[in-house]
C-alpha cells in the first residue's frame, strides 16, 4: 500500500516520491535538484519558478509557480524558467499617452482573439485578456489597475496563440500611466526643496551634536502620531 | 515536513488549532475597542532584548581570527564563511586578457545595483561602459520581496528630523550618524524620482496613503499595495532595460580584482551554466550582493532570495575591507509559521500597521504591535517559549496569532484584500482566508543590519570599490525599521553609482592582481584554519542529505 505521507510525481516524465504536503520546489531540492535557473525569491515575487504540469487523468494543462503549489498525486511537471518575449525599447518622457500608444510599440496585441488562454496560465489570477482589450482601447489606467499584480513570470506570453508579450505591454502601460495618471502631490516636491535648501541642516546637526544620554531623552519624548478617521475609509 | 500531510483541515486550519482560532475571535470585539496595548519603555526593551533576542545568546557567536575583523564576534555562520578559503585558485586564472573592459562594474542584480547603474548613466557613463554582473536574473533579489513599504519625510507633520531620531533610537544609536543624514534628507528626492520614473504609489484624493511602520513616530510609509518592492523593482529594471545597460545574468563574482597599487579594478566572476570564470577590468567597482538570509543564522528559516548567501562580505573581506555591526542579526518578527510549505515566508508589517494585531493562543494581547522589530520579535519569541502561551502547529513549531481580521474590522470590509492582495494571496493559496482567520507567525531570518563600512558617498575603504544596499554596514546601526530597506538601497544605490561615475573619470587600473586572495590564504593557513570549507557560498543546497550522499563524481 501506497504511503499517505509520500506523494508520487513525474518531474520532465520521471517519477519521484516526496513528502506529502511540500511545494513544487520544496520536493525536486527533495528529489535532488539543485537549482540554478527556475528558483528565486521563493516567495512568490520574482516569477523565476513558473512551473507547468498535468494532474493525473486531466487533459488541461495547469500553471503554477514552483515556490507556492503543493505537491499532487500523479502531478507531471516541467519548469520554464526563461521566456524568450522581446520588448520595446522606450523614452517615457517623450511618450504621448494616447490611446494608440501601447498599439504602436506593440501592434501585436491586435491580433489578440480573446481566447483567454492568458487569463487562464496566469499563476497570480490575473485577468490578462480583460488588460489586453483594455491595452486595445488605450485605458492606461485600467490596464494598470488589472495588470497590477503581475510579477512578470512570462507564462502568459509562452502561451499566446497571437505571441502577445503581455507583461511588457503591461508593465509599459503602468509606467506610462504613473506619470500621467496623477500628478506628484505637492508637499513632495515643496520637502524636497526645502531639503535643498537646507533647512533641515541645523536641526539634524544638533541632534548628532547631542550625547548618548540627552539623544535618548529627545527618542523618548517624541510625539506618536495617532490614526486619524480618514485612515478609516 | 510532513506532519500536515493526514490531517484533516477547517478553513486550511487542523481541528486542534481551531480552538485557539474560536478564542481570538471571541476577544476580538473587546480588543478592538480597547486599542493595542502600550508601546514598552526604553528599559523594558533593553531588559526583553536580552532575555529573548537571539542576537543575545553568547554561544551561537564566536570570534573571527583572520583580517581586518579579527577578534571581532560574529554569528558563526559568518565565520565559517570568513574563514574559508577562496573558491578560486589564483594560479589558474589568466588575467592577461579580460573578457570584459568597463568604467563601472556593478556587482548585483537587485535594487541598490539597479538604482547605481541607473545613476552612473545619469553621471555620463555611457550604457555600454556600465557592467551589471548578477548570480541569479537581473531582480531576483529581496528587494522585489519586500512589501510594507519605503519611508520618506514629506508631509507637513513630519520632518527629516524626526525621521532621524526615529531611525537612531530603533537602531538603538548604534547607526552611523552622517549615514542616517543621508537616508533621511534624500528620502523625499528617491521618491519624487520614483514618480518620474512611472512607480505606482497608493494615492488618496492625489495625496499619499502613508502608514506607521515599527518604531516611528510619523506616518511615513509609502506604499504600492503590498508590492511596493516589486513596483519598484520592475520599474527599475525596466528602466535599465530602456537605457540598455549590459546585464550578466547568471555570472556571480567569486573573487575581486586589485591593481597593484591596491584599488579595486574588477572582479572574476563565474558562469554558473558552463561553470568557466569570467574576468572583468573595471576602472570602478559596485558591490550590491544583498544580504545573507541564506546563511539560516541559529537555524532560522528566511525571508530571504534564494542567493542571498553572504558573497559580498566574503569578497570585500579578503580585499581589506572592514565589516560593522556584524554581531547583530535581523529577525523579522512575523515570518509564517504555519502551513509548514510557507514556513519562514514574510507576513508583511504592513498587516500591522493596517491593524492586526499580535495574539497569544488564549487570544490575549501581548505586546505593542509595531515596536522596532527586534523588540516585536523577542516578546513574540518570549509568548511561545517564555510564557509558553503560543499554539504548536503539526510540525512542532511554535506561533502566534496575528489577528489579520482585524483590518477589515478598522478600516471597513474589502481592505485587506485590496492593500494586501499578496498576503491574501500567499494564504488563500493554502485555503486559508486571512479576512475571517488570523494567521500563525514567528519570526523570521530577514535582514543582515551590519555589513561593508561606507560613508556617505558610499565609499569602502578600498579605493575604488563601493558599496550599497543590505551588503553596506552602518546605515540601521544594530536594527533596521521597516521601510528603511527600500530607501536605504534607492539613496546608496544612487550615491555610488554617481561616485563610482566620478571616480572612474580619473582613474585607470594598473595591472591586475589576485595576490589578495593568496595572501589571505597564507593568514588562513596561519591561524590554523584547515582548507575544508570554500567560500563564497553562491548558492545554498537543499538536496536531501541521501540524495547527496550518494552521488557519483564523474570527471
Amino acid at each position: 500500500m501506497a504511503d499517505p505521507k509520500m506523494t508520487r510525481i513525474y518531474i520532465m516524465g520521471k517519477a519521484y516520491d516526496v513528502p506529502t504536503g511540500v511545494t513544487i520546489m520544496d520536493a525536486m531540492e527533495y528529489a535532488g535538484y539543485r537549482f540554478i535557473r527556475g528558483a528565486g525569491c521563493r516567495s512568490g515575487f520574482c516569477g523565476a519558478c513558473g512551473t507547468v504540469y498535468r494532474k493525473a487523468g486531466e487533459y488541461r494543462l495547469e500553471f503554477a509557480l514552483a515556490c507556492q503549489e503543493m505537491v499532487q498525486p500523479g502531478m507531471q511537471l516541467a519548469q520554464l524558467p526563461f521566456t524568450p518575449a522581446p520588448r520595446a525599447a522606450y523614452a517615457l518622457g517623450e511618450l504621448n499617452p494616447d490611446e494608440n500608444v501601447l498599439l504602436q510599440y506593440y501592434p501585436e496585441i491586435a491580433r489578440c482573439v480573446a481566447c483567454n488562454t492568458c487569463t487562464k496560465s496566469c499563476p497570480q489570477d490575473i485577468e490578462v485578456m480583460d488588460y489586453i482589450q483594455a491595452a486595445l482601447r488605450g485605458d492606461l489606467a485600467r490596464v494598470a489597475e488589472l495588470s497590477f499584480d503581475c510579477i512578470q513570470c512570462g507564462l502568459c506570453a509562452m502561451r499566446c496563440p497571437a505571441d502577445i508579450k503581455h507583461y511588457h505591454v503591461a508593465q509599459m502601460a503602468r509606467r506610462l500611466h504613473g506619470v500621467s495618471g496623477s500628478p506628484i502631490p505637492a508637499h513632495l516636491a515643496a520637502r524636497r526643496a526645502e531639503i535643498d535648501s537646507g533647512a533641515y541642516d541645523r536641526e539634524i546637526d544638533e541632534l548628532t551634536a547631542l550625547d548618548h544620554d540627552a539623544l535618548r531623552a529627545r527618542y523618548a519624548a517624541r510625539q506618536i502620531e495617532k490614526d486619524s478617521e480618514e485612515e478609516r475609509l | 515536513m510532513t506532519a500536515e500531510a493526514n490531517v484533516e483541515l477547517i478553513g486550511g486550519y487542523p481541528e486542534y488549532m481551531r480552538e485557539s482560532i474560536e478564542k481570538v475571535a471571541a476577544t476580538r470585539p473587546q480588543r478592538l475597542k480597547d486599542g493595542p496595548l502600550a508601546a514598552m519603555s526604553a528599559a523594558a526593551r533593553e531588559q526583553l532584548l536580552r532575555e529573548c533576542h537571539p542576537d543575545y545568546k553568547a554561544d551561537k557567536k564566536r570570534d573571527v581570527r583572520v583580517g581586518p575583523a579579527a577578534g571581532e564576534r560574529m554569528p558563526h555562520e559568518v565565520v565559517d564563511l570568513l574563514e574559508a578559503y577562496p573558491a578560486i585558485d589564483p594560479k589558474q586564472i589568466d588575467l592577461s586578457s579580460p573578457d570584459f573592459d568597463v568604467s563601472v562594474l556593478i556587482i548585483g542584480g537587485g535594487g541598490a545595483a539597479s538604482v547605481a547603474a541607473l545613476f552612473a548613466r545619469e553621471a555620463g557613463v555611457p550604457a555600454a561602459e556600465i557592467l551589471m554582473v548578477t548570480k541569479l536574473r537581473h531582480g531576483d533579489c529581496n528587494s522585489i520581496m519586500a512589501q510594507g513599504g519605503i519611508q520618506a519625510a514629506d508631509r507637513e507633520n513630519d520632518s527629516p528630523a524626526v525621521h532621524y531620531l526615529d531611525v537612531l533610537g530603533g537602531g538603538h544609536y548604534t547607526n552611523n550618524p552622517e549615514l542616517v543624514r543621508a537616508l533621511v534628507l534624500d528620502g523625499p528626492k528617491m521618491i519624487e524620482w520614483h514618480e518620474q520614473l512611472g512607480v505606482l504609489y497608493d494615492k488618496v484624493g492625489g495625496d499619499y496613503l502613508e502608514a506607521h511602520g515599527g518604531g516611528t513616530s510619523r506616518k511615513r510609509m509609502h506604499s504600492a499595495k503590498d508590492y511596493t518592492g516589486m513596483e519598484l523593482m520592475r520599474v527599475l529594471r525596466d528602466e535599465a532595460r530602456n537605457l540598455e545597460i549590459p546585464v550578466l545574468e547568471f555570472a556571480p563574482a567569486v573573487e575581486l580584482l586589485l591593481d597593484k597599487e591596491g584599488s579595486a579594478a574588477g572582479a572574476v566572476l563565474m558562469n554558473l551554466e558552463t561553470e568557466e570564470y569570467i574576468v572583468v577590468r573595471a576602472r570602478a567597482t559596485v558591490l550590491a550582493t544583498g544580504g545573507f538570509g541564506r546563511l539560516h543564522i541559529q537555524g532560522f528559516p528566511t525571508t530571504n532570495h534564494y542567493g542571498a548567501t553572504a558573497d559580498g562580505l566574503v569578497l570585500a573581506y579578503r580585499v581589506g575591507a572592514r565589516l560593522i555591526d556584524m554581531d547583530s542579526v535581523q529577525y523579522h518578527p512575523t515570518g509564517v509559521a504555519y502551513p509548514a510549505a510557507i514556513l519562514g515566508q514574510l507576513a508583511t508589517e504592513k498587516l500591522r500597521n493596517q491593524g492586526a494585531e499580535p495574539v497569544n493562543a488564549d487570544g490575549r494581547a501581548f505586546v505593542y504591535p509595531l515596536e522596532p522589530r527586534d523588540v516585536e520579535a523577542a516578546a513574540i519569541i518570549k509568548e511561545c517559549y517564555g510564557n509558553d502561551r503560543g499554539v504548536t502547529t503539526p510540525s512542532g513549531i511554535r506561533g502566534v496569532w496575528l489577528d489579520t481580521p482585524m483590518i477589515d474590522e478598522v478600516h471597513g470590509r474589502g481592505t485587506l484584500k485590496k492593500r494586501l492582495a499578496a498576503m491574501w494571496m500567499m494564504w488563500h493559496r493554502h485555503d486559508i482566508d486571512i479576512t475571517v482567520d488570523p494567521v500563525l507567525v514567528f519570526p523570521t531570518l530577514h535582514y543582515q543590519n551590519g555589513g561593508v563600512e561606507i560613508d556617505a558617498a558610499a565609499r569602502t575603504g578600498i579605493p575604488g570599490l563601493f558599496a550599497c544596499g543590505e551588503v553596506a554596514g552602518g546605515v540601521h546601526g544594530k536594527n533596521r525599521l521597516m521601510g528603511n530597506s527600500l530607501l536605504d538601497y534607492n539613496v546608496f544605490g544612487r550615491r555610488a553609482g554617481l561616485s563610482a561615475a566620478e571616480w572612474s573619470t580619473s582613474h585607470r587600473p594598473g595591472q591586475l592582481s589576485l595576490r589578495h586572495a593568496d595572501a589571505y590564504a597564507k593568514g588562513l593557513k596561519k591561524a590554523g584554519i584547515e582548507r575544508t570549507r570554500r567560500a563564497p557560498m553562491i548558492l545554498p543546497d537543499y538536496r536531501r542529505e541521501a540524495v547527496r550522499a550518494r552521488r557519483i563524481e564523474v570527471r
